[in-house]
């Protein structure tokens, strides 16, 4: 038996005996290991199923398909108090989504602009982001969420003092109403259009881009693409005689009726998620950038590139290097905390499966898994897109 | 030797994993010498600590006559806060040995929560409040309405069956804890807010102008409230509903604390047998016979508690109503004790 790497044998190791193998020991500690933490899982589950069953308490999935009953206030996709209990499940992630989308969109806006004005060489600019940061970071976020929605019930006018905006919108403390746009079959011709006009500009700034690489002419990108993504769809909305109506809300005895309703929870829910993680990601710019040396703005400014010029072509890519890591962890963290919505009554998952779901069924264990497994998926899934995206900015060694 | 520890030591952590579901919730809540009762805690009238952290409400005097039953002290109750979402699983998993909490008793909660309802401490039903100044009379007239409730209630789902089968539209905003709720109303958020309506003469007195509001005549729904247990204890399940008919019993014989000493020289068979004075009644729930003279001697009967919490003796001022014993048209009524 010669259980020695090939190549190895050279000199006669003493034969040691199996107990004290080193290789054998150290597999034999792991598959214990794995013995146990697999006995304990099964002794979790099968005490919990068991338990169950003695106190009489309804188990399995069963409930997924049964009448929910209760009312939603915000509803994405099509829902009522006769719908189920997994149609209730689908409109909470949706909207767990979508406050999760628009936050990071915006916070990852702010954060940079904050980060950015925090390295600023203009004193008050500098200070002001340096205060933002602190005091920001510092508050408990459940503190701010009831904070800005309170601010923002407050300082909202009542129904019949509704703030009519341009357009036909309304603002009040029921919400912001705006005009809803009904599209006839012609409205075709004009999302084509911007889909063209999107193309065509892309194809622009690539054309662009190589022949600057190639003879140094730059050309008029930004102009080029905004007339072709803006004013491409309005020729066309135009020439098909405006296929686009609008329904304006209007006030009714207790409520607004019609067009777009955004509840006063999901503004103030966005705006403390956004401000919150905004605070973050600025601190995380701040180092990104911090951590380009300084040979490379001081090389930049040799070559005449302005300082915005260097920031843009120069800097941030680099930074974008260490920035991305710790921007996912930001993601992460904003769409988890989105869960604290249920302190002030918006919609979200959490408030919905986990609370009224989970209250009503009595099914603690399946429903509060489901949400786990749910936010666990949604966490990966961004960890997967960020790290991609990290993927291809990272430093390419050659 | 190795093995024997190793055996031990999982033997140990699989039991810690185990939840005891046993079937002697008296046997530890006397040896643990105090009784968690789970409350309400911003409900005025049924369970709300106040500025000392003494705790008075209908539930909470019931939990105290629980306590005096058994201990006969009636303040060795621990009273755990909870929010209606979290009550259900605060008392399955034994965080609270009974709930008090004005928990609506429906088939699903009795059958598949795994609880027992015991008792029903106060009839109630699910009412409207509004601003005067909307002029509204009725329920009816909120067709199209924003309002504002609190998660995890039958509340919840009546508003939405009263609104369907009205053919009206609603606008719902569901809030986690009725504090919050009632903050979005106060605030303008909702038209309406919807609760039991004990709960509503409550909260009304605690907005900032409670004569800008008022309470709709309609009552939607039934909502016997009660003390709730785990399944698969009996003995528990009992002593808590005896609890209850021992003072509703009281209430009929006419015992009340002030008179309750000199009753134990009562003849009246009746009487004999609650106080305790013939028979062994206490003994057989696993108390001792004497426990309903503790219960009328530390917090009274019934209707004292009642009228004390929620009825004249209170700022709720509210009626008997359906509370009222049989003998006067109410739905009180407890079984003799014999």
């Amino acid at each position: 038996m010669n259980v020695a790497p090939a190549g190895a044998v050279a000199t006669a190791r003493p034969r040691v005996p199996l107990l004290y193998n080193p290789t054998v020991r150290s597999i034999a500690y792991q598959a214990l290991l794995c013995a146990i933490v697999a006995f304990l899982a099964w002794g979790a589950v099968a005490n919990a199923i068991d338990n169950l069953r003695r106190a009489n308490i309804a188990s399995g999935f069963g409930f997924w398909d049964d009448t929910a009953g209760f009312d939603i206030s915000q509803t994405l996709i099509e829902y009522s108090t006769t719908s189920s209990y997994g149609r209730a499940f689908w409109v909470g992630l949706i909207n767990t989504l979508l406050v999760a989308g628009i936050g990071i969109v915006l916070a990852t806006v702010l954060g940079f602009v904050i980060g950015i004005a925090r390295l600023s060489r203009n004193w008050l600019v500098a200070r002001l982001a340096g205060g933002y940061v602190e005091l920001i970071r510092n508050l408990p976020l459940l503190l701010q969420l009831l904070f800005w929605y309170n601010a923002v019930l407050k300082a909202l006018p009542e129904l019949r003092d509704s703030l009519a905006l341009p357009g036909g919108g309304f603002l009040n403390n029921r919400g912001l109403f705006l005009p809803q746009p009904l599209f006839r079959p012609q409205a075709t011709a004009v999302l084509l259009a911007l889909a063209l006009g999107v193309a065509v500009a892309l194809a622009f700034r690539m054309w662009a881009m190589r022949r600057q690489q190639r003879t140094g002419a730059q050309a008029p990108v930004l102009p080029v693409a905004l007339v072709l993504v803006i004013g491409l769809p309005l020729v066309t909305l135009v020439a098909t005689g405006a296929p686009v109506e609008f329904v304006y809300p209007e006030i009714g005895r207790f409520n607004i009726r019609g067009g777009i309703e955004v509840l006063p929870e999901f503004i103030a829910l966005v705006f403390g998620l956004v401000i919150y993680t905004a605070a973050f990601i600025a601190e995380v710019v701040r180092a990104g950038i911090l951590a380009v040396p300084k040979g490379q703005s001081e090389a930049a400014a040799s070559l005449g590139l302005r300082r915005g010029q260097s920031l843009r072509l120069i800097i941030v890519p680099q930074a974008m290097r260490v920035i991305i890591p710790p921007l996912t962890s930001q993601y992460l963290n904003l769409t988890k905390n989105s869960s604290l919505a249920v302190a002030i009554g918006y919609p979200d998952l959490v408030q919905i499966f986990a609370g009224t779901v989970l209250n009503q069924t009595g099914q603690a264990v399946e429903v509060i898994a489901i949400t786990m497994a749910v936010y666990l998926s949604i966490s990966l899934v961004t960890s997967l897109a960020m790290n991609l995206y990290n993927r291809r900015v990272a430093l390419v060694e050659r | 030797m190795k093995s024997v520890v190793i055996r031990a030591t999982l033997a140990a952590v699989v039991g810690l994993l185990a939840t005891a579901a046993s079937a002697q919730t008296l046997n530890t809540v006397k040896s643990r010498g105090i009784l968690n009762c789970g409350a309400n805690g911003t409900l005025a009238g049924f369970g709300l600590p106040d500025a000392q952290g003494r705790w008075t409400g209908l539930d909470v005097d019931f939990c105290k006559a629980l306590a005096a039953a058994i201990f006969n002290d009636p303040n060795k109750v621990k009273f755990v806060p909870l929010t209606a979402k979290d009550r259900f699983t605060a008392l399955q998993s034994g965080e609270v040995d009974v709930l008090a909490r004005n928990t609506t008793w429906t088939s699903s909660r009795d059958t598949s929560l795994g609880l027992n309802f015991a008792a029903v401490n106060y009839y109630d039903g699910q009412g409207f409040m509004v601003r005067k100044a909307l002029k509204v009379n009725s329920a009816l007239e909120l067709n199209d309405a924003a309002v504002c409730v609190q998660q995890g209630t039958t509340t919840e789902l009546n508003l939405a069956d009263y609104f369907r089968a009205n053919k009206m539209k609603l606008k719902t905003v569901t809030f986690a804890t009725s504090t919050e709720a009632v903050k979005a109303y106060d605030a303008g958020r909702c038209d309406a807010y919807t609760t039991d309506a004990s709960g509503l003469a409550g909260e009304r007195l605690r907005l900032a102008n409670a004569n800008d509001h008022i309470i709709l005549p309609e009552i939607i729904s039934k909502e016997p409230l009660g003390p709730v247990v785990r399944h698969g204890d009996d003995q528990w399940f009992d002593i808590v509903k005896w609890t209850h008919f021992a003072m509703v019993n009281a209430e009929e014989l006419g015992i009340t604390k002030a008179n309750v000493d000199d009753q134990m020289k009562s003849d009246n068979p009746d009487v004999k047998r609650l106080l305790g004075t013939e028979g062994k009644h206490g003994e057989a729930l696993g108390l001792t016979n004497d426990w309903a003279y503790r219960i009328v001697k530390h917090v009274g009967n019934y209707g004292e508690v009642f009228e004390r919490n929620v009825g004249q003796g209170s700022p709720l001022k509210i009626g008997r109503g359906l509370n009222a014993l049989w003998t006067k048209g109410g739905l009180q009524y407890a079984p003799p004790i014999r």
